[in-house]
């Protein structure tokens, strides 16, 4: 059952309020170190939000990856590990099988979980490691500068392709959610935007569904969310999120890709005749 | 397994020896010579409460136990050669986060991919750290199917301890031969509690425990090195061991560890039945070294020369002319390739060393 927040006031300038919107528990009262118009930053507000909202905070451990969300563990307010590039989800196996009732969290870039740790990830998802995974995809290597990730789209600039990604040189964009709804040890994988309001409202529904794959022991869950990097795209911030609206999206698909609720759903339908009939036969007995 | 004394393998005995430290987590990816220890870590980890996980890569498999270790668990991998380098990695992240963990190396036969035979030429990437920055892990080397359980179960101890990667540093031969285990010295214990610093899901009123080896600044990460190095200080100080043999009235002190060190047992018998007066140093630390010892064997003016035998290139054999500082001649009795010893393949150079201790044959010159 969700917890159902209390209603806060705050005192400002002598005057009580009641508060309507502020920081979640989950998160330190450390401001964001990230780009304007970054959406690292919304998504670990969505984060926070879901593990208040789930009553989970002091159940959490976190993995910090290796890209611009290496300091993640400064901005969320449970204990963290920080991991070597691409190893997050190796170590995030390790720290579950010791402690199952810990509520795992990893948090990776595209060149973290797509590249350097892409054996991690597969392995991990195919294992059905009861973790929740929040994938970044910015279709860049943000911290270092800008370079080619393996989810640049054809003809997107970056330091590493001058000229534009060029598939006969080095390959397409990589499709991870698609890839890992694949397979069996996955229960929730669904991709996201952070591009305006509905979609960001449609990533928290996909991120609480995520975490809920956890607790019911479900299987490997991940939400990954189409994210801009202005800075290195070298567009304004609302130019990128436009491109992350008009352009990533025709590459990476926003949707649910495994969902086992809804496959839970669908076998019920499956088997509702019979049940409708029983239902109907009980309502005429009331 | 209850009995005290069994017959077993030496890779069978090194994960007794774990499961009587409390060891509860155990990665791992098939190498030979070491297959037996996942093989075994799979069939008997879960009878004592631990987990076994067969994983994708040796790299992924460190990154486990860096995380089994972060959440508090005795945790332990192993490997060979070839595996033990794509764990660098992960043992660099481990010693810089000061988490405790036991990895074996059953080493083999390099560069490349060699071959299975039993080999040292793994002890430089062990006793210098072996992964990219500055630490040390605490590295023990045995020489019997004993000292595979004994030193795997001190390994976990040592770990826990100094909060540290441990490793045992074996060779193909000690991990494939079958010798009795007494197992009365190593009574199961329970693992420490670790809940003051470890990562867990009660973090209801206290502090969160944040594991990081990442501080950008000069200035926040010189402090963390000086805290390891102190560490690492006082670890040489605490934990030198070694054993000797025949040494007390030695001419020629011959250093050796792993399965050379029993060869050199042999040697030195049949060597002493024709007036050879030859005696045995053996490090079981190899980091921290006992270079004190050796220093004082070279300082003696009973004994001429010093003969180290390894099966590799020279590497320990810098670490004994480093303690010898020059004081005796010291001399390097190697083996390639993944050929082993006989008491011959000793007793031969040694036989020239006694007639010149400057030998030139044998003679290790620092180049
Ligand atoms: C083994 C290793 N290789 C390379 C690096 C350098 N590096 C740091 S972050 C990064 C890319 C991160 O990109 P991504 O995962 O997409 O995260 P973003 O910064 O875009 O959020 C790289 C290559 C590293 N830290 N470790
Ligand atoms: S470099 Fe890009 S991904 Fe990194 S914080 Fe800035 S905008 Fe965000
Ligand atoms: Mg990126």
């Amino acid at each position: 059952m969700e917890a159902v927040p209390e209603k806060k006031r705050v005192t400002v300038d002598g005057q009580d309020y009641e508060l309507v919107f502020g920081r979640p528990a989950s998160l330190t009262s450390k401001p964001f170190t990230y780009c304007p118009g970054c959406n690292h930053g919304t998504i670990h507000r969505l984060v926070a939000e879901v593990i208040d909202e789930l009553g989970i905070q002091h159940r959490c451990v976190g993995m910090a990856s290796v890209g611009c969300s290496v300091f993640s563990y400064e901005f969320f307010d449970f204990d963290f590990i920080s991991c070597a590039h691409g190893r997050a989800l190796a170590v995030a196996t390790g720290v579950k099988r010791v402690q199952p009732d810990t509520v795992v969290l990893s948090y990776q870039g595209d060149g973290d979980l797509a590249a350097i740790g892409t054996a991690e990830t597969i392995h991990a998802a195919n294992r059905g490691e009861r973790i929740t995974t929040i994938f970044v995809n910015n279709a860049i290597y943000g911290m270092t500068g800008g370079q080619m990730a393996p989810t640049t789209i054809i003809g997107q600039r970056t330091t590493t392709t001058p000229e534009g990604r060029d598939e006969h040189r080095i390959g397409w964009p990589i499709r991870m959610s698609e890839m890992l709804a694949l397979l069996p040890g996955v229960a929730f994988v669904a991709r996201t935007t952070c591009h305006d309001a509905k979609s960001i409202l449609k990533t928290k529904v996909a991120i609480k569904k995520a975490f809920r794959a956890q607790l019911e022991d479900r299987g490997f869950s991940m939400v990954e969310i189409l994210s801009n990097c202005n800075v290195n795209w070298r567009m304004t911030p609302q130019d990128a999120v436009n491109w992350v609206g008009e352009e990533m999206t025709k590459v990476f698909p926003p949707g649910t890709y495994k969902d086992v609720f809804a496959e839970d759903q669908e076998k019920a339908r499956a088997d509702a005749p019979s049940k409708t009939k029983a239902q109907s036969s009980e309502k005429t007995e009331v | 397994m209850s009995a005290q004394r069994v017959f077993m393998k030496g890779n069978e005995a090194a994960c007794e020896g774990a499961f009587r430290a409390g060891c509860k987590f155990f990665a791992g990816y098939p190498i030979t010579p070491q297959n037996e220890v996942p093989e075994y870590m799979s069939k008997h980890i879960w009878d004592h409460g631990g987990t076994f996980i067969q994983s994708e890569s040796e790299v992924a498999a460190i990154n486990m136990l860096m995380g089994a270790s972060a959440a508090g668990a005795r945790a332990m991998t192993s490997s060979s050669s070839p595996g033990i380098s794509l764990k660098q990695e992960g043992i660099s992240y481990i010693a810089m986060s000061e988490l405790p963990c036991v990895v074996m190396n059953v080493v083999r036969c390099g560069p490349g991919l060699g071959n299975i035979a039993p080999h040292q030429g793994d002890y430089f990437q062990a006793t210098r750290g072996g992964g990219h920055g500055d630490y040390r892990t605490i590295t023990l080397a045995p020489n019997s199917v004993q000292e595979m359980a004994q030193f795997v179960y001190l390994a976990f101890e040592l770990a826990d301890k100094w909060r540290n990667p441990a490793l045992v540093l074996s060779d193909g031969t000690i991990g494939q031969m079958m010798e009795p285990v007494d197992f009365s010295e190593m009574p199961y214990v329970e693992p420490p509690d670790k809940s003051d610093w470890c990562l867990n899901a009660h973090q209801e009123g206290r502090e969160r425990h944040l594991i990081t080896t990442i501080y950008l600044l000069a200035e926040d990460m010189a402090p963390v090195h000086e805290r390891l190095v102190k560490k690492y200080e006082r670890i040489k100080k605490a934990e030198v061991r070694y054993t000797d043999y025949m040494s007390d009235d030695a001419e020629i002190l011959i250093v050796a560890i792993g399965s050379p060190s029993r060869v050199a047992r042999s040697a030195i018998k049949a060597g002493r039945e024709e007036g050879l007066k030859l005696g045995l140093l053996r490090p079981i630390t190899v980091w921290p070294f006992p270079y004190g010892v050796i220093r004082q064997y070279a300082e003696s003016d009973r004994v001429k020369a010093i003969v180290v035998t390894e099966m590799n290139w020279g590497q320990m054999v810098e670490d004994v002319a480093m303690a010898v500082s020059g004081k005796k001649p010291v001399h390097f009795v190697p083996k390639h390739g993944g050929l082993t010893f006989t008491p011959e393949d000793m007793l031969e150079p040694i036989r020239a060393i006694r007639e010149n201790p400057m030998n030139p044959e044998t003679l290790w010159v620092q180049t």
